[in-house]
């Protein structure tokens, strides 16, 4: 970076060495602004990286710099981008290449995405996105049929998710999952002690234990397995066709990510994202503020498959573990491709312990479960429920406290 | 401190064959004594890593396999109570404190990996290798570790690191980790190799690998991991697989399509993916291998 003409004196050099590591502090702050973690501590090494000699070539000071303020695979993938745009002033050109290069499967954000090209319906009716029209099934092949759902998708990403943020509602979502918590976390507590029950003595720890005896084994230390909480995953359906429930769904996950110990919340309609960090906002409005940036621009129907599919590349492997209950909230109308959904249904079947399906279709009458994407899920789900309001979310306690 | 050149050539000369931005994250590791953490698919090589630079270094390598319930007496140091319990009767009638002085000597004291890292003549590497495996208490513990370099043992005092090791650790993305421990670390995401170093790679780790036989292998792999796979191979599976056809005397993957159809069992290693690489499915991909 020390470029300048020949035998520069003192203050010179003083000027740029001040010159530069202001432009460092900039870059770093640009960077924690994209969500990168940065400290006191990488800003003094990033300082020594660059006297070091690794500002010689552009190329190597972005190796050497994405080695050192990354520190996860999402860093990783936009760094470079970052990078060039702030140093080499290729703004527009990386920006986009940011948005398009990052693996679109594995960004946890929505608001890159580029927006789906919505079709409206041909003939000009407004869309009707709740009930299956009797039609509905006929069209299905087709596609055009359930792009009804496309059109009022779109509507969605244009609602503000504030105006769902009504105090009284929210302490209700909150109550209604903090009792779902503890039905589940009571039937946890059981299992513990039935298992403490005979298990093996821990041989090395006994001989510990007792060396103030003289080594003679008067108290037995036994092994216990480790308990983990149970984990409960939700993956909300943000389609045009749930629109009506979104709002529900959502300030009951919120509830969730504050009662459950371990939760974690999806977010998906054409593409998945990953909703918890923004959900986890204390303040109920600030949350659902985050969450319109990140679901804006998103449109089309509903690809659950696709969406799973992303669900199990991506994510499956950090987010479920041995004790996880897998909650899909959906209505069921795919509009990709159901055998996908079908093959990545069974995928997620094998991973985790329990799949609740949640429609809030099952509330009207005479429902009946004819929605392709229903169909090709039901036969891996375990509970399969009604849940429209969160009376009928209450009522389920004591069928997802069994799980 | 050696050049990144160097770097790549010493790791080069040790079997493993690093891109620049590798060798880049290695010579950082040197400049700022930071760990460094790998993550990428399994197979990739993270492990591979942590040996190569025992090579390079000429020093130990000492491993640290974490798993869900590891704990520090597994992990740093425990006393060996058998020995110590023997010893008390054995000097049944003697002074106390001669006693308690004896069994809390160096003499009864095992030694784990971390405190066998930080107490070597010579830096070792240390590879943590799966951290993700390793419950949260003990990311925390680690972390402590690995920014103060000492351990401090009740009975005993404290053991400052004669040396500083260099740390690798790896990570499958099982679980999240912290954030410290994110940011204590030097970062680099593990990839699949491209056709061309993968091709390096097989030649080097090879006998008889001919450069034609491992550039077709190279690239019939890296079709295969574009097919919809459930399991996709890494290169530890490539290796077998080259080995394989090596040792089935194979010069031409075009002159025994059978032969790669029958030992594609080295890369697929579930039942469904094996059913879906059918016979025509790999005779395409073969096609496509030039």
């Amino acid at each position: 970076m020390s470029c300048c003409g020949a035998s520069p004196d003192i203050d010179d050099i003083n000027e740029l060495s001040r010159l530069v590591s202001s432009k460092l502090a900039a870059f770093l702050r640009t960077l924690r602004d994209n969500g990168f973690a940065v400290g006191l501590a990488e800003s003094r090494d990033a300082a020594v990286i660059m006297t070091e000699g690794y500002a010689a070539r552009p190329g190597l000071l972005r190796s050497a710099f994405k080695h050192l303020l990354s520190a996860r695979k999402t860093d990783w993938d936009k760094f470079d981008g970052i990078f060039d745009a702030f140093w080499l002033g290729k703004r527009v050109r990386s920006r986009s290449v940011t948005s398009g290069a990052a693996k679109a499967a594995n960004n946890p954000s929505l608001k890159n995405l580029p927006s789906h090209s919505a079709q409206p319906r041909a003939d000009g009716n407004t869309a009707i996105d709740q009930v299956p029209s009797a039609d509905g099934a006929g069209n299905d092949r087709s596609g055009k049929g359930r792009m009804e759902g496309a059109s009022a998708a779109e509507n969605l990403a244009e609602t503000d998710f504030r105006n769902l943020a009504d105090p009284e509602q929210i302490a209700q979502a909150h109550l209604a999952a903090a009792r779902l918590a503890r039905a589940m976390r009571t039937r946890l507590t059981r299992r513990n002690l039935a298992r403490r029950r005979g298990y093996r003595i821990d041989l090395r720890r006994t001989i510990h234990g007792n060396i103030s005896h003289g080594g003679v084994a008067i108290r037995l230390v036994n092994r216990q397995r480790k308990q983990k909480a149970l984990r409960l995953v939700v993956l909300l359906d943000a389609s045009g066709s749930m629109s009506m429930y979104t709002g529900l769904f959502l300030r009951f996950i919120h509830g969730v990510l504050d009662e459950f110990r371990e939760a974690e919340a999806f977010l998906f309609h054409t593409r998945l994202a990953h909703v918890s960090d923004a959900m986890k906002e204390r303040d109920a409005s600030r949350a659902l503020d985050r969450l319109s940036i990140m679901a804006q621009g998103a449109g089309g129907g509903t690809r659950i498959g696709e969406s799973l599919q992303t669900f199990n590349r991506w994510h499956a492997a950090r987010v479920i573990h041995s004790r996880t209950c897998v909650m899909i909230v959906s209505d069921g109308y795919e509009t990709g491709d159901v055998a996908l959904l079908d093959r990545e249904m069974a995928a997620l079947g094998r991973r985790c312990r329990r799949i609740v399906w949640l429609n809030p279709m099952m509330g009207w009458q005479g429902y009946a479960p004819e929605a392709r994407g229903i169909k090709a899920a039901l036969p891996y789900v375990d509970l399969y429920a009604p849940a429209n309001t969160l009376a009928s979310l209450t009522a389920l306690e004591p069928y997802l406290a069994r799980l | 401190m050696k050049t990144r050149d160097e770097i790549a050539q010493a790791l080069g000369k040790a079997g493993y064959v690093a891109d620049s931005e590798l060798a880049t994250a290695i010579s950082l590791m040197q400049l700022l004594r930071r760990p460094l953490l790998l993550e990428g698919e399994a197979g990739v090589g993270k492990t591979e890593v942590a040996k190569a630079l025992a090579a390079v270094y000429a020093t130990e390598l000492i491993r640290l396999q974490c798993y869900e319930g590891l704990d520090q007496s597994a992990a740093l140091y425990e006393w060996n109570y058998q020995h110590q319990l023997l010893s008390i009767q054995a000097h049944h009638g003697t002074d106390a404190d001669a006693i308690e002085d004896r069994i809390f000597s160096e003499k009864y004291l095992l030694e784990r990996p971390l405190l066998a890292a930080i107490r070597r003549d010579k830096p070792p590497v240390l590879l943590i290798d799966e951290i993700d495996r390793a419950d949260d208490e003990f990311e925390a513990f680690l972390l402590e570790l690995l920014s103060d370099f000492q351990v401090s043992i009740p009975e005993f005092g404290t053991i400052k690191a004669t040396s500083i090791p260099h740390v690798v650790l790896t990570s499958n993305g099982t679980r999240e980790l912290s954030d410290a421990l994110r940011r204590r670390c030097l970062y680099h995401y593990v990839d699949y190799p491209d056709v061309e170093r993968e091709t390096r790679i097989i030649m080097a780790r090879i006998d008889g690998a001919e450069a034609s036989l491992s550039l077709q292998i190279a690239r019939m792999v890296e079709s295969i991991r574009k097919e919809e796979l459930r399991k996709v191979p890494g290169v530890a599976e490539t290796l077998d697989w080259a080995a394989a056809l090596v040792g089935l005397d194979v010069k031409d993957l075009h002159d025994a399509p059978e032969t790669v159809h029958e030992t594609l069992m080295c890369l697929l290693k579930t039942q469904e993916d094996r059913a879906r690489m059918t016979r025509e499915v790999s005779a395409r991909l073969l096609g496509r291998v030039a």
